[in-house]
């Protein structure tokens, strides 16, 4: 620790804690997950009249109980980590409420400043509160600030920090609030019994202990019947006054307890602290306004469908020209790296495993810094909660929570989204059954990737139907998403769905630095996985489309017809440099026709002439031949490796869905990334590089191949819907569910349902077919 | 006493003070926490467009509930009586 002092950073959600980090620590902050949990964690340094103070920032909370991981990792740090002293960030137009989580960490121990934050709000809603007065009756600093501006937040570092300095090297000096005639004897029988004992007592204060007993925090318990036998003592004697609240008050120890802590913070109060100018109602009238329209039963679902689209278009309409200087920048790393390398494998392991892998996680990397910005804005703006306000009716039905519809559209709800921002905006919901159950269904969407695989093939069999056939194909993701995540939600991830009771935080201008700091966080995330993991599975499926390579023979055969065309080249060039153009153009069908007739597998091709012959003006028909031999041997080699050896060993089990070995190669790479389907179907029919979105010469050669009808078609385009996510997003969802079990489950489970689907559409379709 | 009803029966722009929270386990810890406890003062501010879940204002903040959440708690009407009543 180069620091010497620790300050934590505590308070309710939207409170202003993240602002007032940010405003303290500048850039020098950095995020990272708590081991195990998708909890962030946030610490940062910041300078305080010439000292250096190492921040950290809780996660935002309205109490200390064990009930989230947030909680949890709250209390955690503050008892295992001991800063020297915690500033409680508090929205003081809500000081009730705030300072429950205050109380609580008073009755801890820990020494304690209070930050009264969003003051200026306080001010305009005629509150007035006695600042010095709250510090005197609470025996700490207590500071007004407004967190946006940086009004009072130095003084308030500066005071936290003495106060920490003061109370350094003494005891921590829990508050102790009377809980009433029912619960403080027993209290006091508990404290002695844990003080005599030590029971725990070396990190939490004796009276914290017995309080958490009689509120049956599991988290405590655990803890003490790891500690020692006083553990089965105290739960008898919380079960006893339980017991006995039941019996006389019809109550029980966690709400008296709760009545008690909100009877001291208004006794508080009630002292002359706080002023309240007009009633309950007549407040937050500008943002009452806002919501009469934003919320309203039929404007307000239009305007948020508005606004879900609006964001969808503009990070993808936006993101298109950063994504093309992406693809640019690596096309053009690609082509340097090509010139400098001698052919061979190191080359095609830099270029096609390293810049290619890279390259093609990276050109993501606009669409998330888009997508987080707007996202962040929503967030931070209070929008947020009305969405998920307004559309929980809907998603409860399927286990799903109103915050759920973000990471769905994202993921391509509106056909052409991405699942990997899609499963990272899953951050935004704090109920984690909901949570997970979101991000291992949002891949079912139709993202971008997916599109050319769909366009290819609705162009071929549905070419009639075509805009119904994509809005089909959108709805059955949603369809899948929702179903899907019904069953899981009564299954692997059953559980009572987390209550709702959510803060809708009055509407709020979001600060341009605020997003700027989330937005850069979340892509250094994802650029950091980029490098890593990322990289590692990229080079691993290249190597699995590589090796084995073909065996010398294949190659030397390959090689004498590239050297007879030579031959015929150089001869023809020295005959006949007078050619007429109309000649030239003579030749070139022909002399495709004849390379095709050469190749081996090229035995049922069409005879078409290749895209790159029907435009290339100065295309020479040697180069074609040499080009269609390139593509035989690239093919070759694709059927020769594990990844196609594994195609092949799959044809007799994905023959059930019309797949043969050519598409099982293709949806092996298509795991790697959606894109690369088509390409790789291209090369597997020995078209060698076919562009995805332009895809004219492999439709030809599909709507030739016999082995396709629209039963098979109509099967590969639910399966590609359907299974495995692409790597990036199974990274992506490892990261978020904070562990690889489920981005395995989510990899194994979706191709299993998608092959069951594609069998089912095959089988019927087929049978369809011959019957009509 | 005034009279009891559930908070679910509270029509939007009703005022009502809260008499009790049956709600044990998770849902009554987070209701207690944003300060949903007997005595305070509540009034309903609107309702989602499918009727559910339910927007409530407490002192100086508003939260929202589900209906079948609102059901654990039970309100005094009289407290604050309203001129329709
Ligand atoms: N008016 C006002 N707004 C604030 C203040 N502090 C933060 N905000 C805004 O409140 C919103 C929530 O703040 P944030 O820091 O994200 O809250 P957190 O959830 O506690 O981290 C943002 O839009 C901030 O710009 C303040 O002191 N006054
Ligand atoms: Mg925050």
């Amino acid at each position: 620790m180069s620091a010497n002092v620790i300050v934590a950073l505590a308070g309710n959600p939207n409170s202003g804690k993240t602002t007032a980090f940010n405003e303290y620590t500048g850039s020098r902050q950095h995020v990272g997950n708590y081991p195990g949990i998708t909890v962030e964690k946030k610490e940062g340094i910041a300078r305080v009249d010439g000292r250096e103070v190492r921040v950290v920032d809780l996660p935002g909370t309205y109490s200390l109980t064990a009930y989230t991981q947030e909680e949890v990792v709250a209390r955690r740090v503050l008892v295992e980590d001991r800063p020297d002293v915690v500033i409680d960030v508090i929205n003081a137009g809500a000081l009730e409420r705030n300072l429950y989580l205050a109380v609580q960490l008073m009755e801890l121990g820990i020494p304690v400043a209070l930050g009264l934050n969003m003051i200026d709000e306080a001010r305009k809603q005629g509150l007035r509160i006695d600042a010095a007065r709250l510090s005197q009756l609470l025996d700490l600093p207590v500071v007004e600030t407004v967190a946006r501006t940086g009004e009072g937040l130095k003084d308030l570092m500066s005071a936290a920090v003495s106060h920490g300095d003061a109370r350094r090297g003494t005891p921590w000096k829990p508050l102790e609030i009377s809980y009433g005639p029912d619960l403080d004897p027993v209290l006091a029988r508990m404290v002695e019994r844990i003080e005599a004992a030590r029971f725990l007592t070396d990190k939490y204060p004796a009276r914290w202990v017995a309080l958490k007993y009689l509120e049956s925090d599991e988290d405590i318990r655990a803890l003490g019947r790891a500690a020692g036998p006083l553990a089965a003592e105290l739960e008898a004697m919380a079960a006893e006054v339980a017991r006995h609240l039941e019996a006389t008050l019809n109550s029980y120890p966690e709400a008296v307890i709760a009545d008690y802590r909100y009877g001291y913070i208004s006794g508080v109060l009630r002292q002359g602290v706080m002023t309240r100018h007009d009633e309950l109602s007549q407040r937050l009238a500008a943002s009452d306004r806002m919501d009469r329209v934003l919320t309203h039963r039929l404007l307000g679902p239009v305007i948020m469908l508005a606004v879900l689209y609006g964001i969808y278009e503009i990070t993808f309409a936006i993101g298109e020209y950063p994504m093309g200087w992406v693809e640019a920048f690596f096309g053009w790393m690609n082509a340097t790296a090509s010139a400098a390398l001698p052919d061979g494998l190191l080359k095609s392991l830099v270029v096609s495993g390293i810049i290619d892998g890279v390259g093609g996680v990276m050109g993501f990397v606009p669409l998330i810094m888009l997508m987080f910005m707007m996202i962040a804005f929503l967030e931070d703006s209070g929008y947020m909660a009305r969405v998920a306000y307004m559309l929980d009716r809907v998603f409860r039905l399927f286990g799903l929570h109103g915050c759920s519809v973000m990471p769905y559209i994202v993921s391509g709800g509106i056909a052409g989204g991405c699942a990997v921002p899609g499963v990272m905006a899953a951050r935004t919901l704090r109920s984690p059954r909901e949570r997970l159950a979101t991000i291992l269904t949002a891949p079912f969407m139709t993202c971008g990737a997916k599109l050319p695989v769909f366009i290819l093939f609705v162009g071929v069999f549905f070419a009639q139907q075509e805009a119904q056939a994509m809005f089909a194909l959108t709805l059955l993701g949603w369809g899948m998403a929702l179903i899907v995540a019904r069953i899981l939600r009564s299954t692997v991830i059953k559980g009572e769905s987390t209550p709702f009771v959510m803060e809708l935080p009055p509407y709020r201008l979001p600060t341009l630095r605020g997003i700027l700091i989330h937005t850069w966080e979340r892509t250094w995330q994802y650029i950091k996985k980029a490098g890593t993991v990322i990289l590692a599975i990229s080079i691993l499926l290249w190597a699995a489309m590589t090796f084995p390579q073909l065996p010398e023979d294949r190659t030397a055969a390959f090689e004498a017809q590239r050297a007879a065309i030579t031959a015929q080249k150089e001869a023809a060039e020295a005959g006949g440099e007078k050619a007429a153009e109309a000649e030239t153009a003579d030749a070139d069908k022909s002399a495709s026709g004849a390379a095709v007739a050469e190749a081996p597998a090229g035995a049922d091709q069409a005879g078409e002439p290749s895209e790159a012959a029907a435009e290339g003006e100065k295309s020479d028909p040697f180069e074609e031949q040499l080009a269609a031999i390139d593509a035989e041997e690239a093919a070759a080699g694709l059927e020769y490796s594990i990844a196609g050896r594994v195609g092949i060993a799959l044809e007799s089990v994905t023959g059930a869905a019309g797949f043969d070995w050519r598409t099982n190669i293709a949806l092996v790479g298509g795991f790697a990334a959606k894109e690369v389907i088509v390409s790789t179907l291209g090369t597997a029919y020995s078209l060698g590089e076919v562009d995805a979105e332009d895809a004219g010469s492999l439709a030809e050669r599909i709507k030739a191949d016999p082995h396709w009808t629209p039963a098979a078609a109509a099967a590969l385009m639910v399966f590609v819907l359907l299974y495995a996510p692409c790597f990036v997003t199974v990274v992506a969802i490892k990261q978020e569910s904070g562990s690889w079990r489920w981005a395995i489950f989510s990899t194994v489970f979706s191709t299993i349902l998608a092959f069951g689907l594609a069998v089912a559409v095959y089988q019927i379709g087929t049978a369809m077919l011959a019957g009509g | 006493m005034g009279k009891t009803i559930p908070l679910r029966q509270l029509a939007v722009g009703q005022r009502a003070r809260i008499a009790k929270v049956d709600a044990h386990g998770e849902l009554g810890r987070r209701i207690r926490d944003m300060g949903l406890i007997p005595g305070a003062e509540v009034e309903v501010v609107g309702r989602a467009p499918l009727m559910d879940p339910v927007a409530l204002r407490l002192k100086g903040f508003t939260l929202s509930l589900r209906n079948n959440e609102a059901d654990f708690i039970a309100v005094d009407i009289d407290a604050k009586p309203r001129p329709q009543e």
